[in-house]
């Protein structure tokens, strides 16, 4: 499509730049508006912030959690990285709902990109959103002392499964909001979403401490999976329960099913 | 429908076949075939809830016709939805420019959406902007905007692209007369430069006569009529007004139209752009 791809090649070629490029211009735009107010972001890493110091401080103290060769606040630290993920994720839908009422999202819709772009679009966004959580919770736990890797690997690795995770949410939350449609109802959901999607994950607890139907439930969470390869790249002397690879297949898994649906449910948003 | 009346040269900017769409019980759009010639403004009139917004979502692939078609720029909205995106511009009622970005980024975002290469995107960003008037402000958030200035970029915004057929949803609500005029000179120049085919909806008489070449009455759904304003006129005596044809077409009937939330719409896009 774009002249600046022009030279001829084949049909699949250029719908996968098409598409690629589409993207890529939704997360540029989504980029932008966060630089022209990051405000946001700062009062959104609160709450990260208090779980890892007051909940964290108080159950580090407990010590009757089987957190293996890390002590509790090495354990949590990643749970609480993924989390703030998944909150800001989790509620990202009902930014399409204020746009819809704006009607900013109809200029999206009338363009020639494909609906699929325009959702992983989004969901990469809001990945990158997670990103800047991340790095002021990296930031705190190194600051208060918890032992955390700092390799290549875990340089590498920690972003790309926090935007991952993150965008396997929005997408999500995007479905929700051309569900449900208003502001109103989405907030309901949302907070209905959050808090299940939270507890049944490994994300505060190892999921040997839960009662055989909570495993079951937290072995369909994304966020176990998240928090599992979070865990294995970030503490010393842990290795992921499910392997990496397997935590990073079954979240792309996700987020492919869940944008071949967002895009189908996309353009009903505007009805 | 004398929609023959067109002296039109070549295929038809945009042609529609028994367009029909309802929700639920209620026919919002009942049988609508009408023609317009490339190069037109046509304008789609109507009180609230005659179907004008419902027939351009439906135009502009926001929305699926429950039966019949339409051609737009030569393809169908049905089949080929994608083509007609590349082929169209669309101001819709509502905001289309984003408040939180600035005037620039706006426009670039949209050339890029229409993958405009690098040169073209300098270039007629460079020109929409001082086209449009708004080079001072091209880096100012367009919340910062007046209701005048963001119609202009929205506009803008819409032609980057150069597209065959620009549909502008009720592009003067909500505006001051001095800035519905200096839209209305702009939408005019764009014609004259582009060619661009230009549908637009009002329910403004004023309006209608004095911008379009064609207008169709829409009323409850179904074309009233459709012809120049100059011929409507004519048509029902030497010295009626487009406000006497409307009466005359839609038995002088208000309908109360729109639901709640388009109500709550209205006022808002209204609040805005005032």
């Amino acid at each position: 499509m774009s002249s600046a791809i022009a030279a001829p090649r084949a049909a699949w070629a250029d719908h996968a730049g098409c598409f690629i490029h589409h993207t890529f211009v939704v997360v540029e735009a989504e980029l932008r508006k966060l630089i022209h107010d990051p405000m946001e972001l700062l009062t959104r890493a609160v709450q990260p912030l208090l779980w890892l110091l007051v909940f964290g401080g108080v159950f580090a103290r407990v010590r009757g959690i089987p957190t293996g060769a890390v002590g509790y606040r090495e354990f949590l630290t990643p749970g609480i990285l993924a989390q703030s993920g998944l909150f800001i994720a989790i509620f990202y839908g009902i930014a399409v709902i204020w746009e819809r009422d704006l009607g900013v999202l109809q200029k999206y819709l009338v363009s020639p990109a494909p609906r699929s772009a325009l959702v992983l679009g989004k969901a990469i966004a809001a990945g990158v959103r997670g990103l800047s959580q991340a790095i002021l919770v990296y930031a705190l736990a190194l600051l208060i002392g918890v032992r955390l890797r700092t390799g290549w690997d875990t340089l590498l690795g920690v972003p790309l499964i926090i935007v991952l995770g993150s965008a396997v949410f929005a997408t999500l939350s995007l479905i929700v909001a051309c569900l449900v449609k208003t502001r109103e109802r989405f907030m309901g959901v949302g907070q209905l979403l959050t808090m299940p999607l939270f507890f049944a994950s490994n994300a505060i607890y190892p999921l040997g401490l839960m009662p055989g139907w909570l495993r079951v439930i937290s072995a369909a969470n994304p966020l176990t999976y998240q928090v599992d390869a979070l865990r294995a790249l970030m503490l010393p002397g842990v290795s992921a329960t499910f392997g990496i690879g397997f935590d990073v297949a079954v979240q792309l898994a996700a987020l492919a099913v869940l944008v071949v649906l967002a895009s189908r449910l996309y353009p009903k948003v505007v009805l | 429908m004398p929609a023959e009346k067109a002296p039109s040269q070549g295929t038809p900017a945009v042609e529609t076949f028994e367009l029909t769409r309802r929700f639920g019980a209620h026919v919002a759009v009942d049988h609508v075939t009408l023609t317009v010639p490339p190069g037109a403004i046509f304008g789609l009139l109507g009180p609230n809830g005659a179907g004008k917004s419902t027939t351009l979502k439906m135009l502009t692939t926001l929305l699926e016709p429950t039966a019949g078609t339409a051609r737009v720029a030569g393809c169908d909205i049905v089949r080929d939805p994608q083509e007609v995106r590349r082929r169209i511009g669309y101001v819709p009622q509502l905001l289309s420019a984003d408040g939180t970005l600035t005037g620039y980024e706006n426009l670039l975002i949209s050339a890029k959406l229409h993958g405009l290469s690098r040169a073209q995107r300098r270039e007629r960003i460079a020109q929409a902007l001082k086209f449009m008037g708004l080079e001072e402000a091209a880096h100012v958030l367009v919340r910062r905007y007046s209701g005048g200035m963001i119609r202009r970029l929205e506009i803008a915004q819409a032609m980057l692209h150069e597209p065959e057929v620009l549909f502008l949803d009720e592009p003067t609500t909500g505006l001051d007369p001095l800035a519905r005029r200096a839209v209305w000179s702009h939408i005019r120049d764009l014609r004259q430069r582009y060619g661009t085919t230009i549908l637009l909806t009002t329910h403004d008489m004023e309006e209608a006569d004095e911008l379009c070449d064609y207008v169709a009455i829409l009323h409850r759904g179904r074309i009233a009529v459709v012809g120049p304003p100059t011929t409507l006129k004519a048509e029902i005596g030497p010295e009626a007004s487009l406000e006497d044809v409307f009466a005359r077409y839609t038995g002088g009937e208000i309908v109360e139209g729109g639901t709640y939330r388009d109500v709550v719409r209205h006022r808002r896009t209204a609040r805005r752009l005032g």
